[in-house]
């Protein structure tokens, strides 16, 4: 943590400090410490008074249907997020660990939706499956099925999801691949020497030890379908149709900025919090010590 | 140049003390070398002396100035570390010129001496090079160089050559000896090789846990170790102890098993005593004579081609014994090898607390 | 490969290539919407081949912008958006590597408790705090300004760790070599520290820009002035124009012109990029 060999104490460390910690405290704590302050408050509709209720607001929550129906989709978008992206990044990185010549290229090819902002990543998908003009709705039509993601619910989730997924494909496949590179060959060597072949490799060998790395990206995936994938759903059905896609994140920010209703958007903040927390937890605790390359 | 003074020197981190009570007189011009195992404390009384680490007691001055609370770069010293510690961005050239820069030396003079100093290591060719790109050795010479361009009173070296290879480390000794004859530059050494020690300094500090076991030239401590502790840990292979008694009359010590050996002044003060005996490796010799002997049997021979090496037990009680005999030797395992020894090459220790016996 | 069959090599190369072609579809359908006339991208079927029009649409949307969107000409977004991620990126490492540099090299008062404080912001993503702080933002006068775009953000623990990492792997006895050197602590940091920490500076600017560059939320909420408007929210605004006239072509000429920038640092600082993608995650 602090190096054997330090500098004598001086005012210059607090100088050098201070913005981080003063920008820590202006934008992060004290924010923070009022949504947990005006969570435990309810505010009259003209924002004139307010009344200390304590938990009353929580309570409200998870007794609002609509709150624990965008619990639930949050879950499932999470989790489908993380599952289909993760599974099409090991397929790809798998094959990429496997061809000699060109693993470079197939990376620079495959990182670079990265990069992309999840708004645009939503514009893309949006665009493609656009009721009237999108191509892939086009396709559709031609196979016999009619696709209109702003009245099906269903349809509009799974849009969300793919243009999430799409986004996140990248990351997946960077960690993916470095893991796998980072197996000592002796050890595949000794396998195949054993007879296996090498989808029996892959499954007996190559796949549990990449677990570590599964497991990590699982935790970020879910932290960012849970956080980061705002701008997507923003731009591609607005929480709609009738909340289909409303997740936690756009809720705080609806209930937030739309509704004014500044003691259950404060609520949730806080139970958001809280999830963070418990993600960073999980990550720090189990994910560090054992993804080690 | 300057002469170093060290006044009841102390450390301590927290509770645990690591020094204490350290005095010391170097003399102006001197190479004292400080000796010791691992976590004896030697890295850090160099430490004390550069300024890198607070004097928790006593007093250090270097040329007459006490130096207790100057910064490092007030002590006029320069020091070279054990992994060289050169600055991997800048280039062999910025590397010995740094600190010379930070004191503000014209930018000419810098030159001059940075050119100089390269021509008296031979490391001209790589002032450009940045350190990645030179070997051990090299990297060795630069790490000398940055310390010799700041023309200071006093050199410290940090168990400099311990990172090279053995050729390279015995080549390195000899030229930093030359070098320090030339500059004539007071210096410090820290080292745990006691070959190293023995042949660079003019005087030794051997230190253990903490306190002084002895001070002394290397032929002082070899010829006379004043605790047990020096005696095994100066020379190679180390020196032989046994556990014995001294014996009624004070002339000759009593072994474990009825051997006896005497003794070259008149130990009577110590009759009875039960002692430590010590008798280095190539004191021992191969006697056929009558003269007074013991008998060592052969268990393990190594052959060094200069010498050899004869392990085996003494006497009849059984304890282990190294001998060195010179040249070639045939022997078997199992043999029994009649030995000597000059009662004068014999030294007793008390089995307490180690210090040397007197007659 | 261990087995030399070939098959199995085509069989992969086959599954990459097809995996390419999957992620790049949507680029490629983006790019190919940029290169038509408005007129084209309204009939059905929608072309899969690029046009004619790129440079017109390039220019059109650059210098003039969506009609009616109620945003800015893109050139214009685009400048914001620079400003913005480079004030996040060099904000960032900027605090970062000197509170690294604090909290590593100094024994002083508080010191855990500012780590643990710097620890906590981790802990609170804007999602989670966006009322609060905008309120904070508001009561500052930073509404529709650049601190008010960059400033909140720049705090990051990450960013922290990450030199704090890096400081305490550059061996002791460089520092112990400049103070005999006569370097005091500032000079420490910028003759040494800060050039040996050059290449995770670059990787992590890298990461940084394209984290400021894609910023949307923050945005949409301190900027009501059409004057402060980033591309990535002008996006957005564009698309809700769309609902009533879809200019396609601007749209995703738009689309293009935001992820430029980013996918370009992506793809020509590859190395820098996985990098520093690796070294903010441990």
């Amino acid at each position: 943590m602090l190096k054997r060999v330090h500098f004598e104490p001086s005012f210059l460390p607090f100088l050098l400090v201070a913005p981080q910690i003063i920008i820590t405290v202006v934008f992060f704590i004290w924010p923070a410490s009022q949504a947990l302050y005006q969570s435990l408050l309810v505010e009259d509709a003209f924002g004139l008074s307010s009344e200390f209720v304590w938990f009353d607001n929580f309570i409200e929550l998870f007794g609002d249907e609509h709150y624990l129906g965008a619990f639930q989709r949050t879950i499932f978008f999470s989790f489908s997020v993380a599952f289909l992206s993760m599974a099409f990044a090991l397929t790809l990185a798998a094959m990429a660990d496997r061809v000699i010549k060109g693993a470079t290229t197939y990376r620079t090819f495959l990182i670079w939706p990265y990069a992309v902002a999840p708004v645009v990543s939503g514009a893309l998908w949006v665009f493609m499956f656009d009721p009237t003009l999108g191509i892939f709705t086009y396709t559709l039509g031609v196979l016999g099925y009619e696709w209109n993601h702003k009245l099906n619910g269903g349809e509009a989730m799974f849009l969300v999801i793919i243009a999430s997924a799409w986004k996140q494909v990248a990351y997946n496949f960077l960690f993916f691949l470095a893991a796998m590179q980072s197996i000592p060959k002796s050890l595949i060597e000794a396998a195949a020497i054993d007879g296996a072949g090498p989808t029996r490799r892959f499954f007996s060998i190559i796949f549990p030890l990449i677990s570590p790395t599964t497991f990590f990206l699982m935790v970020i995936n879910v932290v960012f379908a849970f956080f980061e994938t705002f701008g997507i759903v923003h731009a591609v059905t607005q929480g709609g149709p009738a909340k289909a896609t409303e997740i936690l994140v756009y809720k705080v920010f609806n209930d937030g900025f739309i509704g004014l209703d500044l003691g259950g958007s404060a609520a949730q903040s806080v139970i958001l919090m809280l999830i963070v927390i418990s993600l960073t937890v999980i990550q720090f605790r189990y994910v560090e010590k054992k993804v080690d390359y | 140049m300057a002469e170093i003074h060290l006044n009841k020197v102390s450390k301590s981190y927290g509770d645990v003390a690591v020094l204490h009570d350290i005095d010391w007189h170097i003399r102006d011009g001197e190479f004292v070398v400080i000796v010791g195992p691992s976590g004896c404390g030697k890295s850090t009384l160099l430490r004390m002396i550069a300024g890198l680490e607070k004097i928790t007691q006593g007093e250090a001055s270097i040329g007459n100035r006490v130096v207790n609370d100057l910064e490092p770069a007030e002590r006029d010293i320069a020091m070279v570390f054990q992994n060289y510690a050169l600055y991997p961005h800048m280039s062999v050239y910025n590397n010995m010129a740094y600190g010379l820069k930070i004191k503000g030396v014209p930018k000419d003079e810098i030159e001059r001496r940075v050119n100089r100093t390269a021509e008296i290591l031979e490391i001209g060719d790589y002032l450009k090079r940045s350190p990645r790109q030179l070997s051990g050795g090299q990297r060795q010479r630069v790490a000398m160089g940055r310390a010799i361009v700041r023309e200071p009173s006093v050199f410290l070296f940090d168990e400099p050559l311990s990172n090279l290879d053995a050729k390279l480390r015995v080549q390195m000794r000899l030229e930093i000896k030359k070098l320090q004859e030339r500059l004539g530059i007071t210096s410090v050494y820290v080292t745990h090789d006691q070959v190293e020690a023995m042949t660079l300094g003019h005087r030794l500090m051997v230190l253990n846990g903490g306190h002084v076991e002895q001070l002394g030239t290397p032929i002082e401590l070899y010829e006379r170790p004043a605790t047990a502790f020096v005696a095994g840990f100066i020379g190679s292979p180390s020196m032989n102890f046994l556990d014995a008694k001294i014996s009624e009359d004070g002339k000759e010590v009593e072994f474990p098993g009825g051997n006896t050996l005497s003794l070259a002044q008149d130990f009577s003060k110590h009759a009875n005593r039960p002692v430590n005996v010590g008798m280095r490796p190539e004191h021992l010799h191969v006697d056929d004579s009558n003269a007074e002997k013991t008998s060592h049997t052969v268990d393990v021979v190594e052959h060094l081609g200069a010498d050899t090496l004869v392990h085996g037990t003494f006497g009849n009680g059984g304890s282990d014994l190294t001998v060195r005999l010179s040249g070639i030797r045939t022997i078997g395992q199992g043999e029994v090898l009649p030995l000597s020894i000059d009662p004068k090459n014999m030294h007793l220790f008390d089995p307490d607390d180690g210090r040397r016996l007197e007659a | 490969m261990i087995e030399h069959r070939p098959i199995v090599t085509f069989v992969s190369h086959l599954v990459l290539i097809f995996g390419v072609a999957i992620i790049a579809f949507p680029i490629w359908i983006t790019f190919v919407a940029s290169t038509h006339e408005a007129a084209r991208m309204v009939q059905i079927p929608l072309p899969l081949l690029p046009g004619d029009q790129f440079f017109n649409n390039l220019e059109l949307t650059l210098f003039k912008g969506l009609e009616g969107a109620g945003a800015p000409p893109v050139g214009f977004m685009m400048v914001n958006s620079l400003i913005m991620a480079m004030m996040i990126a060099v904000g960032k490492i900027a605090i970062s590597l000197i509170s690294a540099f604090a909290i590593v090299y100094f024994k002083f008062p508080f010191r855990m408790g500012f780590f643990w404080m710097i620890f906590i912001t981790l802990m609170l993503p804007v999602e989670v705090r966006i009322l609060p702080t905008f309120e904070v933002v508001a009561n500052l006068g930073m509404l529709n300004t650049y601190w008010g775009l960059s400033v909140p953000l720049i705090a990051s623990a990450t960013a922290t760790f990450m030199f704090r990492q890096v400081f305490l792997t550059i061996p002791d006895e460089l520092l112990e070599a400049a103070r005999i050197d006569g370097a005091g602590p500032m000079r420490f940091f910028v003759d040494i520290l800060v050039p040996l920490s050059r290449t995770n500076i670059a990787a992590l600017f890298v990461i940084l820009f394209i984290y400021g560059w894609n910023q949307y939320l923050w945005p949409l909420l301190v900027t009501t002035d059409q004057s402060m408007y980033t591309v990535v929210m002008g996006i957005k605004q564009m698309l809700e124009a769309a609902e009533q006239s879809p200019d396609w072509h601007q749209i995703m000429m738009t689309s293009l012109l935001a992820m430029f920038p980013p996918v370009f640092v992506v793809i020509f600082m590859q190395r820098l990029f996985v990098r520093g993608l690796t070294e903010t995650e441990k």
